[in-house]
């Protein structure tokens, strides 16, 4: 009697789950509904995104795209039943300004005078994504495409600006000659030596000689494209100008700053931290007012100065104070080891800062990095203070079309919209970007 | 690439500096532009279209400059200022005059050190209030919340008003015009209070605009008019007797219509024909050509020409003359002889 088995012998063959458990109905019983509590807060939040989009949506979905005057706007949505003073959204604005709202003033061929320029700007949008890849991707794209990265710096505000071509080459030609002055100057003395004289050759050059070399070139092969004047900048084309430049130029900045805050060097150190804490401790719109204002006054009389030179200087610097001090924390987060374990392979300053220091602050800095891009690429519409006409500046001017005036959320939203797509992508990248090199320690 | 040559520039400029004392007229002629500042924007006065083409009734001041100095109306570079770089821009040269609807005050004139070459445009702050308030004098708002943009001669004239008739109010400050009509309309305040003409441009871009009424009192005075600097005289001179060309033309009865034809040959009046060059040598007493005035008034019309198009009874803005009227019937617009 001992065949009895109470203990079944074969597999039950596997079943499916209860309906209840997976599927659609099985994620929202465990997400949302899975207690009286959190179903009373699912109940809640969905009543409130109802009675959002039930505002929303009936004013965004209005028939008035082509429309031509907030009265014109106004008419259509009477017609369609709609009145009082949130009846429904007035898209015709968009449809007639959007390219303003992109280009500014930027060319576009009406005035008959010059073509229609505004593949410049789209070129080199287009570029600097090409000209990033390299840098952003550095795994997928052919590494022969870091030199297009390095002659983008003078191609990029050359498209934008115009003019003869031989300008931004005598620019590229003083990297060249501060190039070879250093390396001559390093093997005949010290390398300190060698790269101030680099730095001086340099400055030597951009300052007086490359005016007359670009003019002499010029005379001999003039070369360019129609240039554009600053005034005529406006829109989303400004705001990228202005956060490209200043993104790029602020980072390298900000890494020399950093590591000349922690030097052992007394001047060095002393003149980055009062830079840096300057910097930091006045407002950017301050220094927005210093470079349209004050410097005009202090310039001598007639000196034109380019506006939007002044604010590309001075939204670099206060990018590049910030940057320094993020990168400083990554610097700081470093393992004393690190250092000591550079110092013992023999390697001197800048081949440890190069191989081991950098890589690794950098590393650590990625969020910070970011998020200091996104916010100096916001803080540009700071400059409609000064009236130069970013996209906040122009719906300014489009209210005071007598056609548009009193429109409102319409232009509002599309900036908004815009912005968001911008400073959305870039902080998906740095996503993407700290997944790829595994900040985290583990 | 623009720094160098900048630099370039500035290294010249630094040098020349004391060589670039010429008159304003002559750096005008000889750039071939006029650097005219206007504001980023304001309903009539100023605005740019799709095309980035500026228009208004400031805008057809700088024309008329232009068109005086340089014998091309649209020979002008609009320079956009805010009620905070405007000043500075004209007292560093970065623009040659300022058509920005500024109030012509003693402390910008002696202080500022700035030449209001005459009034375009007489305003005054006014009052605007729901119908349902049933409100009709100012002097019945008491205890009523004002919107009021904050930092402006406004603030102060509306706290000298209350101040004055003894009764109190709450402010709610705002920033900018856009902002103030959001809040009115959305009942934050009872009354809006701005300029008249500003007044009249909001109402306009109502959905009802017959349900909120424009109080009749009017308590501050705001001549608005173009502006040089000190110490160019020459070119004050220019500016403010463009401006008198356009007031003239409305006067005497020259539009663009008939412009042509008067300006061909000396007629039966002796200032019309002065002031269109056929007869004295005006244009050259101010260093420009006979046909200056001409020129001016072409470039977009007199001044009662210049006002219908853009804030006039048929534009939606609808300002009817008023004070802005001409002399001879009853307004302030007045100008001194052609002689």
């Amino acid at each position: 009697m001992s065949n009895i088995a109470f203990v079944r012998t074969e597999m039950l063959p596997e079943q499916a789950p209860p309906a209840s458990a997976v599927g659609l109905i099985g994620w929202v019983r465990a997400n949302l509904f899975s207690g009286w509590f959190n179903t009373l807060i699912t109940l809640a939040t969905l009543y409130v995104i109802y009675a959002i989009l039930a505002a929303i949506l009936p004013w965004a979905f209005s028939p008035t795209v082509g429309a031509g005057s907030l009265a014109e706007c106004r008419e259509i949505l009477a017609e369609s039943g709609k009145t009082g003073h949130f009846a429904g959204a007035c898209w015709g604005v968009i449809t007639e300004r959007w390219q303003q709202l992109m280009f500014g003033f930027y060319p576009n061929g009406s005035d008959g005078v010059s073509a229609d320029l505004r593949w410049r700007p789209v070129l080199a949008f287009v570029l600097l994504a090409v000209a990033l890849a390299p840098v952003l991707f550095a795994d997928k794209v052919p590494s022969k495409m870091i030199w297009f990265t390095a002659a983008f710096p003078f191609l990029y505000p050359w498209l934008h600006w115009g003019g003869s071509i031989w300008g931004p080459i005598s620019a590229l030609l003083g990297f060249v000659i501060g190039w070879f002055v250093f390396k001559t100057a390093e093997k005949v003395s010290s390398s300190l030596i060698g790269m101030i004289s680099g730095v001086v050759a340099a400055l030597v050059w951009w300052l007086t000689l490359s005016g007359f070399f670009s003019n002499a070139l010029n005379s001999i092969l003039p070369v360019g494209i129609e240039p554009v004047q600053s005034r005529l900048f406006g829109g989303f084309m400004l705001s990228v100008l202005i956060g490209v430049i200043a993104i790029a130029c602020s980072l390298p900045l900000g890494i020399v700053l950093a590591l000349g805050r922690q030097s052992d060097l007394l001047i060095v150190k002393a003149i980055c931290v009062g830079f840096i804490e300057f910097i930091r401790g006045v407002p950017l719109i301050t220094l927005l007012f210093v470079a349209s204002t004050l410097l005009n006054i202090f310039l001598p009389p007639g000196t034109q100065f380019d506006i939007i030179l002044r604010v590309l200087i001075m939204v670099t610097l206060f990018a590049a104070a910030y940057m320094a001090e993020v990168i400083r924390g990554g610097l700081a987060a470093l393992p004393k080891g690190q250092y000591e374990g550079a110092d013992s392979l023999g390697l001197d300053y800048w081949q440890a800062q190069r191989l081991i220091i950098m890589p690794q602050a950098l590393k650590i800095s990625i969020p910070g990095i970011v998020s200091t891009f996104i916010g100096v690429f916001k803080d540009t519409v700071l400059v409609s203070v000064i009236g130069l006409l970013d996209p906040l500046g122009l719906s300014n001017g489009i209210r005071a079309d007598a056609n548009w005036n009193g429109i409102v959320w319409e232009i509002y939203g599309f900036i908004a919209l815009m912005f968001f797509v911008f400073c959305f992508s870039m902080s998906r990248y740095s996503m993407y970007l700290e997944r790829k090199l595994q900040t985290g320690h583990r | 690439m623009k720094k160098t040559v900048f630099l370039g520039a500035l290294t010249v400029a630094g040098l020349a500096a004391g060589a670039a004392a010429a008159g304003t007229i002559d750096d005008v002629k000889a750039r071939g532009k006029l650097n005219c500042g206007v504001t980023t924007g304001l309903v009539g006065f100023a605005a740019p279209d799709a095309n980035g083409e500026w228009s208004g009734f400031d805008v057809a001041v700088c024309r008329a400059v232009a068109a005086a100095v340089l014998g091309d109306a649209t020979a002008v570079e609009f320079v956009p200022t805010t009620g905070k770089t405007r000043f500075t821009a004209l007292a560093s040269g970065e623009i040659d005059m300022l058509a920005r609807n500024t109030t012509w005050t003693f402390s910008r004139d002696v202080d500022l050190k700035f030449t209001f070459v005459g009034v375009n445009y007489y305003d005054g702050q006014g009052f605007m209030v729901p119908k349902e308030l049933g409100v009709s004098s100012a002097k019945e708002l008491d205890g009523s919340t004002v919107c009021i943009q904050t930092g402006t001669t406004t603030e102060l004239n509306l706290a000298d008003f209350f101040r004055a008739n003894n009764i109190s109010y709450e402010p709610v400050p705002i920033e900018t015009n856009a902002e103030a009509q959001q809040q009115y309309l959305a009942g934050a305040c009872d009354v809006y209070t701005t300029d008249a003409s500003g007044l009249a441009a909001t109402r306009a871009t109502f959905e009802a605009p017959a349900d909120h009424i424009l109080l009749p009192e009017i308590v501050s005075k705001e001549p608005l008019g173009p502006l040089v600097r000190h110490g160019d005289d020459e070119w004050g001179d220019v500016v403010r007797w463009t401006l008198n060309a356009l007031i003239t033309a409305e006067e005497l009865g020259v539009t663009s219509a008939n412009i042509g034809e008067m300006s061909a040959a000396a007629g039966n009046n002796p200032e019309i024909n002065r002031l269109l060059g056929t007869e004295g040598n005006l244009g050259e007493m101010l260093g420009l050509s006979a046909d200056w005035a001409k020129n001016a008034i072409a470039a977009s019309g007199n001044y009662g020409e210049v006002f219908e198009k853009n804030i006039g009874e048929a534009t939606p803005i609808g300002l009817a003359r008023g004070l802005n009227a001409q002399w001879t019937e009853g307004g302030l617009i007045y100008s001194p002889p052609f002689r």
